[in-house]
This record gives C-alpha cells, structure tokens and sequence, in this order.
C-alpha cells in the first residue's frame, strides 16, 4: 500500500530485485489533508488483507504525527522508516543538515516537480488566489529539488517551478536508493516470515 | 440585488463576503456600517468573528482547505486595520497583551497568522516577533512589552523541542512566574505542552483565543485573592 507520490518508485524498485509484491496506491494529494491519510491507509489495509497474505504501507509518518503509527500498530503492518518521503529519500540527518543550513527551504522530489501545478499551485489556492503566494512563500529562502531521477524535462519543470516561487533552485541528487534501502527493510521482514507471501492471495 | 443598507443587512453581509474571502467588499461594507452609524463591535463580534469561526468549521468538516482560511484571513484583516483604532478609542480595556512568534528554525508561520487575526479580533493587542524567533529574542521582547501571554507556534517536529528551550530561557531569565506560556502547531499536542511545562495549547485558532482569555482570567483571579 503506497503513497502516490512514490509509488512509480516503488513497483520500478521492486521489479528491479524482483520482488514478489504488488503496488496499490493511495492519492498523492492526500498529504494536502494529512488528518486523513491513516484513516484511508486503515480503510485499504483491511481490504487488502482479505487478499494478501502479507501488507505494508510504503508510507513514512507523512504529517500524521503517530496517527499512522497507530494505525500501523494495530494492524500489524510494517511502514517505511522517517517523517516524510524526503527522509526517505535523502536520508533524515542529510534533510537535517540542508534545513539546519537554511531552515527556509522549499523541498521538492521528482513527483512534486512533476505535478508541481496540480499538487502546489492548484491544491494551494495560488491559481484562484495568486496574491496568497506572500502568504505561504514569504519566508523561503531556496527550492531544493532532491532528486532521483534529473532528465532534462524535470530539470526545466524544477526551474519553472523555483522561478514561480521567486526561489533560486538547488538540485541535490540522491537517486532512490534510500527508497529501495528502506523498501529493503520490509521485504526482509517478510521473507523472516515462512509463507509469507506478498503476492499469494492469503489462504482460506 | 441592492446594496445592504439596514444594520442586519450590512452584518449579514458582511459575515457573506468574509467567509467568501471578498476583501475589497469586506472592507466597504465595514466603512458603509461605520458610516451609517453602526458600532466597530457589532461589526466585529456579531460578523467578522462568527464568520471567520464558520470558516474553522467548515475546514475541519473538508468543505474548506488552507487557501479558503488564508483568504477569508485576509479579508477579515483588512476590515481589523479600519476597526482597530476605532476599538482603541472605545476605550474599551483590552483582553491581554499577546507575544506571539515561530520557534528558531522553524519559518511556518500560516497558523500563527491566522491565530493573531482571530486574537485581535476578540480583542487583544498582539505583538507579532515573526518566525526564527531565538529564545533570547522572546526573553528580549516579554521584558520590552511584559504581556499576558507568549505563544510559541512551531510546525515541524524538529523544532518543537525549541518550546522547552524557550522555556528554559524565561525561567533563566527569571521571567517564568510573569507571563503565561502558550504553545501551539500542527505536530503539538496537549501532552506534549504539558512535557514541556506550557501553561496552555490549543488546536486551533479558536481553541486558542478561548483559552487565552481562560488563563489570563484565572491569573488575574488569583492575583486578586
């Protein structure tokens, strides 16, 4: 059970090391409401237990605040390690140390450069109520797109979407190793597990 | 439809076009109320404030998201700026003197905003400090301007710990027992202000100016035995 906004990572990371698994995904833009994401995450963990022998939710607490954690617990489902997909990503001391650097820093990870207009602009406000990008923006100082995969597109889309902030653009390449690193970590728990299986349809 | 002219007509109005987020109507409906004689209060209290506090409804039911808040923030900040003065010069007391800023490290500062607006809607004088605010920033300002209050906003849980320094530094300071300490953001709870040693949390920028006025109140009565 995946965020939207990594679960392309996720299904290219699993077929990479051929992993028995498939992805489900959750809307990205729930982490514009993340009061509602463990409740959605509970909601489609359940269903799919019906199916599946074994679930984990490829979501990190992701502005749930333990809430998700709870969730987590009584279900006894395994989630990926971290705050957000940016830990994830970059690995939470190096997100410490690029926001200790410059506390005001507006990160972005190649799905958010990618939808950049649907998950910022629109889900924002800032297409209906331009003058609210004061508001939000004020205080930011740079973008820092942690990248996994920078082509060219991406690279011009990262710039368009700095400029609309009014920010200079840092690009930090990190790849999504640390994604598959902690992805890693579930799949092993899961083959601890005999008969565990991520893609059998549970028994019975 | 014509233009509003009666008094209910204006404050219905007038609560419309807030919850809308209309500014430039708020703020002529606020000089045609004040123009046709109505008071700043009833405008303020029978209005402004309802509307705003239907907008924290509606958010908390999904009908709203945060630019629906932001905007509607705005256009009851612009009809503040009109109304102010005008409320100073009631002479009516002020509820509390609020110090209000965003923990060192932390530049969020959108549900501290929204929280000021809705303190000086019910009547407080609020000093903004802004965000980044270092502990010997705050110890700084509550020995300039000793308010009643100081509100500690952060938004990420890295910097909530910054709530305990700044604690740290007022008792330090010596100025603890003196001001009533509030703290509030997304990731804080009620037993996490209570870990730090806050006097006081709220969830949102209602529950906040209802507590404030809770605390100052108690203070004052003890002040008084």
């Amino acid at each position: 059970m995946a965020c939207g906004a990594i679960a392309g990572h996720v299904t290219g990371i699993a077929a990479r090391n051929d992993w028995p698994v498939d992805v489900r995904a959750l809307p990205p833009l729930l982490h514009n409401r993340p009061d509602r994401i463990a409740g959605r995450v509970e909601d489609a963990v359940t269903e799919l237990r019906a199916r599946y022998a074994t679930v984990a939710v490829a979501f990190a607490d992701c502005g749930t605040y333990g809430a998700l954690d709870e969730v987590c617990a009584r279900l006894r489902v395994p989630r990926l390690r971290g705050a957000h997909c940016y830990d994830v990503f970059a690995g939470a001391s190096r997100l410490a140390e690029l926001l200790a650097q410059e506390p005001g820093t507006y990160v972005l990870t190649d799905f958010l450069v990618r939808s950049f207009r649907r998950a910022v602009v629109t889900e924002l406000g800032l297409d209906r109520f331009p003058q609210l990008r004061e508001d939000y923006f004020r205080h930011y100082r740079r973008v820092v797109w942690l990248a996994q995969y920078p082509t060219g597109p991406l690279h011009t889309a990262a710039r368009r979407a700095a400029e609309f902030l009014g920010l200079p653009l840092e690009v930090v390449t990190v790849g999504d190793q640390g994604l598959e690193r902690e992805l890693r970590a579930l799949v092993t728990g899961w083959s601890a597990d005999p008969g565990a299986s991520a893609r059998s349809p549970r028994p019975g | 439809m014509s233009d509003p002219s009666t008094p209910q007509e204006i404050l219905r109005a007038l609560y419309d076009e807030t919850l809308v987020g209309n500014a430039p109507r708020v703020l002529e409906l606020t000089r045609t109320g004040l123009d046709s004689g109505m008071t700043p209060e009833s405008m303020l209290f029978e209005a402004l404030i309802p509307s705003l506090e239907e907008v924290g409804a509606r958010f908390e039911r999904g009908d709203f998201f945060v630019p629906e808040m932001l905007i509607a923030g705005r256009a009851m900040s612009g009809a503040l700026d009109v109304l102010r003065p005008l409320l100073a010069d009631t002479g009516a007391d002020s509820v509390g003197t609020f110090l209000m800023g965003t923990v060192k490290g932390d530049v969020h500062d959108i549900g501290k905003n929204l929280v000021n607006i809705m303190l000086e809607g019910a009547g407080f004088h609020v000093i903004d400090l802004g965000v980044q605010v270092a502990p010997e920033k705050f110890v700084a300002a509550i020995e300039e301007h000793r308010p009643d209050v100081v509100g500690f906003s952060a938004f990420l849980t890295t910097t909530m710990p910054m709530f305990k320094a700044n604690i740290n530094a007022l008792t330090k300071a010596g100025l603890r027992d003196q001001v009533i300490v509030m703290v509030g953001g997304a990731p804080v709870t009620q037993e996490y202000a209570d870990a730090v040693g806050a006097d006081g949390y709220a969830a949102d920028a209602s529950a906040a100016v209802k507590r404030a006025k809770e605390l100052i109140q108690r203070r004052r009565s003890a002040m008084t035995v």
